[in-house]
């Protein structure tokens, strides 16, 4: 009765998607129905075929092999991520690469979306699916729930994905920023994440110990808000059901209001509270030691997300938004300080007793790293929020270098932390192939960020001291083209570090596939003293 | 698990655990760090503090403005006007300076053109460079090429006014035919070549001097005989071999074909009167002055 249905809701995709592809007004939403199209088509064989096999025994043990696929999707989309972020930072420093031949699908202002939401949703969304997959299967005891429901929001956020990068490149936006996608997508990922809700919160109601894990707390506040967050921002109202163009239901202030609750809290709860969740699993595991502090876990975990919710005014200093609303943004996202420093002082305090490990292992050497970024830029971020600062800050390079120190330093490195660590386990190897590659792959990353981090407080600074430089008679001295062509030299260099932080990434993937190869490479463990 | 009566130590700190285990992990009962907990409240308190002081708390029609009377906006405009008022008298005088005697008066004429500076870099540099050299299409500054007259008068009429705008009546205004359809195929050859005669480039003899026959019928009118250009009308000179759009083939026989329209806005409705005169004057010494 099952497959029944689902051959009629397959088919019923199947036919309108044709019909879309064929009325289509635009190139996105065809290329997007064809996609489709082929998906639900795939997927209709593929369970007519099964129809009269009789049905297997119900698998039991731990879900892992949806996990196993989503660190190779993880190690995938990180590099493209990377690579792309590569090719836009040299064409700002040297905007010929923006090559007429590849118009207008090579453009920056295409290929920026790109980067972004290969490294946040791609590659960052990734990485927290399966961790919150193997985490909360873990943690509770407990088979993940609802059957193959984690392999349809694998796939069904894996097709998201596609279908937004191939949206960019075809020039469908909605020009949000983090929330390019137009309305198709972004209904397409509401259902994908109610059945990652539903999958997480199944499990959770299936485990075998009473109390819940702190990390699962914050996996859960991660898939809940941004569930919140998504819908509201996107609300919206397609010009037409056969094409990808939609109006924004908010206008105006309203408008950038609402997309920057959502923008800050993309950052507050999929890239600090999501990741926090995986903080709280990985770092006591590979420590072997017990978390810090309980008492700290709940008030911080509270606080955080309590206050970071309101935080979203900041983005709007000196704008149209009314003055009252951008100092309670200011307000909250200071207080905010403390409780998003309570995850970095759980985190290295874990360590207490473990200390020793920093010298031998690179991958607990990589979550002390990614906390200490964690930290810098929760410090960075309530310091750029004062209005004071931001009239400096805002609008220059020091933003992107905040966001990077946080991406990269944090997101990434514990990040490529959890691949290291999970890969031997999910594949049953001793250990990763190569322990120094590891060391590598730490050395390129932190140096790459140290370069990107550097050159862009350098050039967001002095572009921002040039932007308001005037005369003692109150005139500018500064044309808006100086002050860019006085970035050329730290853009350079801004690429030079995404290039080590490529690298480091591609040795994670050559070190990952020959893990999962098997034959581990025996050698002496990094960081050995001498005898 | 351990029972609540028997307390499971760490050995490593010596200190309790909660007692619960996740997939071996443990976690310790230790108290929030003192300096942590103190910053947060001392936080908390000055956000209190803070919220009092600047417009803050949402109301039912406005929002609490705060003791301290601050605004955004406030801020902006006392800075503006801290200037406007050191800068009054100053800028009163350059209003109705008389420009052709300006650098009689170093202090004014130092004033004028840093002032026409900032103005420049604000308003022209867009289309002009930061340089003031222009690029195609966007005439270059720096040089004694002009296409309506480079002394101060028509400099400050073309900022005022702009060309071939369609907001002020008295803008600058000029219009070449396209001759796409009204010379043949061969003759638009002839009269590129002629053009790259008596612009000094290498061109076909023969072709240029039919085409010299047809530049006479056609273009002499707004470009003179000798093709030296009008002002009055905004006709380039063709024959000092410095170009708007390009002076190779291909691109004077685009121009040709199809004409062009380069429009300025005015100015007159966007500036004061002192700032038209400083960048008057700005623009006038950057070298090609008259």
């Amino acid at each position: 009765m099952g497959n029944y249905l689902k051959l009629v809701a397959l088919g019923a995709v199947a036919l309108f998607a044709a019909i879309a592809a064929s009325w289509g007004r635009d190139t996105a939403y065809i290329v997007h129905a064809i996609i489709i199209l082929g998906v639900s088509g795939f997927m209709f064989i593929r369970v007519l075929r099964q129809m009269e096999e009789p049905a297997m025994p119900a698998p039991t043990g731990y879900m892992d092999d949806v996990v196993r696929a989503g660190v190779i999707a993880t190690t995938f989309w990180g590099v493209v991520g990377f690579l792309v972020g590569v090719v836009i930072a040299f064409q700002l420093a040297f905007p010929q690469l923006n090559f007429d031949v590849l118009q207008p699908y090579g453009n920056f202002g295409r290929l920026r979306p790109l980067h972004t939401s290969a490294v946040i949703f791609a590659f960052g969304g990734n990485a927290l699916i399966i961790s919150s997959f193997y985490i909360v299967q873990r943690t509770c005891g407990a088979r993940l729930w609802g059957g193959n429901l984690g392999w349809f929001v694998f796939w069904g956020y894996n097709l998201f994905i596609v279908l937004a990068a191939t949206g960019y490149l075809l020039g469908s936006t909605q020009s949000k920023e983090y929330a390019e996608p137009e309305w198709y997508v972004d209904i397409w990922l509401t259902i994908v994440w109610v059945a990652f809700l539903a999958a997480f919160l199944g499990t959770l109601f299936k485990r075998q110990e009473r109390h819940i894990y702190v990390a699962n707390w914050f996996l859960l506040a991660f898939i809940v808000t941004v569930a919140m967050l998504h819908i509201v921002n996107n609300l919206s109202i397609p010009v037409s059901i056969w094409g990808s163009k939609s109006v924004q239901v908010f206008s105006g202030v309203q408008d950038a209001m609402v997309q920057w609750w959502y923008g800050h809290n993309a950052v507050g709860f999929f890239l600090t509270a999501g990741f926090l969740g995986m903080m709280y699993y990985f770092v006591p595991k590979q420590a072997g030691r017990p978390i810090f502090s309980y008492k700290l876990s709940i008030i911080h975990f509270w606080a955080l997300i309590f206050l970071y919710i309101w935080a979203g005014p900041h983005h709007l200093h000196y704008t149209a938004l009314p003055d009252w609303a951008s100092t309670l943004g200011m307000v909250f996202s200071i207080i905010l300080w403390m409780p998003s420093w309570g995850g970095m002082i759980n985190g290295l305090m874990t360590l207490q007793g473990a200390w020793d490990k920093l010298r031998t292992d690179p991958i607990i050497r990589m979550m002390v790293i990614s906390l200490a970024f964690y930290g810098m830029s929760t410090f960075e971020g309530p310091m750029m929020s004062i209005r004071a600062v931001n009239s400096l800050s805002h609008y220059t390079d020091w933003t992107i270098g905040h966001v990077h120190s946080g991406a990269l330093g944090w997101n990434g490195m514990i990040t490529f932390a959890a691949l290291y660590f999970l890969t031997p386990k999910l594949w049953g190897r001793a250990q990763m192939y190569s322990m120094s590659a590891i060391n590598w792959h730490f050395w390129l990353a932190t140096i790459g960020i140290i370069l990107y981090a550097a050159s862009m407080w350098v050039t967001g600074i002095m572009e921002g001291l040039m932007w308001r430089e005037v005369d003692a008679n109150g005139f500018l001295v500064n044309s808006f083209a100086d002050t860019v062509s006085a970035k050329f030299p730290m853009y350079v260099v801004r690429g030079l570090g995404g290039v080590l932080y490529l690298t480091g990434g591609i040795i994670m993937a050559w070190n990952i596939y020959m893990t999962i190869r098997g034959g581990v490479k025996v050698t002496a463990p990094v960081g050995v003293p001498a005898e | 698990m351990s029972s609540k009566d028997k307390k499971d130590v760490d050995d490593v700190t010596g200190i309790d655990t909660t007692g619960h285990s996740w997939d071996g992990i443990k976690e310790l009962n230790n108290p929030l760090p003192r300096w942590w907990l103190w910053t947060f409240y001392i936080t908390i308190i000055w956000g209190i503090g803070y919220t009092i002081a600047y417009p803050a708390w949402p109301l039912i029609n406005s929002a609490t403005s705060g003791l301290l009377g601050y605004s955004t906006r406030g801020e902006v405009a006392q800075e503006i006007a801290r200037f406007e008022e050191a800068n009054a008298d100053i800028m009163a005088e350059l209003a109705v300076a008389d420009l052709e005697t300006l650098d009689q008066n170093p202090e004014l004429m130092r004033f004028a053109s840093s002032a026409g500076a900032a103005v420049f870099r604000n308003n022209c540099s867009q289309c002009h460079g930061s340089g003031a050299a222009g690029a195609v299409g966007y005439p270059n500054l720096l040089d004694d090429d002009w296409l309506w007259g480079g002394d101060f008068e028509n400099i400050a009429y073309t900022i005022r006014h702009g060309i071939r705008n369609e907001e002020d009546w008295d803008a600058r205004y000029s219009e070449m035919t396209a001759f796409d359809d009204i010379l043949s195929n061969e003759e638009i050859d002839a009269v590129v070549q002629h053009v790259l005669a008596i612009s000094g480039q290498s061109h076909d003899a023969a072709l240029a001097l039919a085409g010299s026959e047809i530049y006479l019928d056609n273009c002499a009118a707004c470009h003179g005989d000798e093709g030296l250009g009008n002002r009055d009308l905004g006709a380039p000179n063709l024959a000092n071999n410095l170009w708007l759009y390009g002076g190779d083939p291909a691109t004077l026989e685009q121009t040709i074909r199809y004409s062009r329209f380069g429009v300025m806005p005015p100015w007159g409705t966007r500036l004061t009167e002192a700032e038209i005169r400083a960048v008057t004057a700005y623009v006038h010494q950057l070298g090609g002055g008259e």
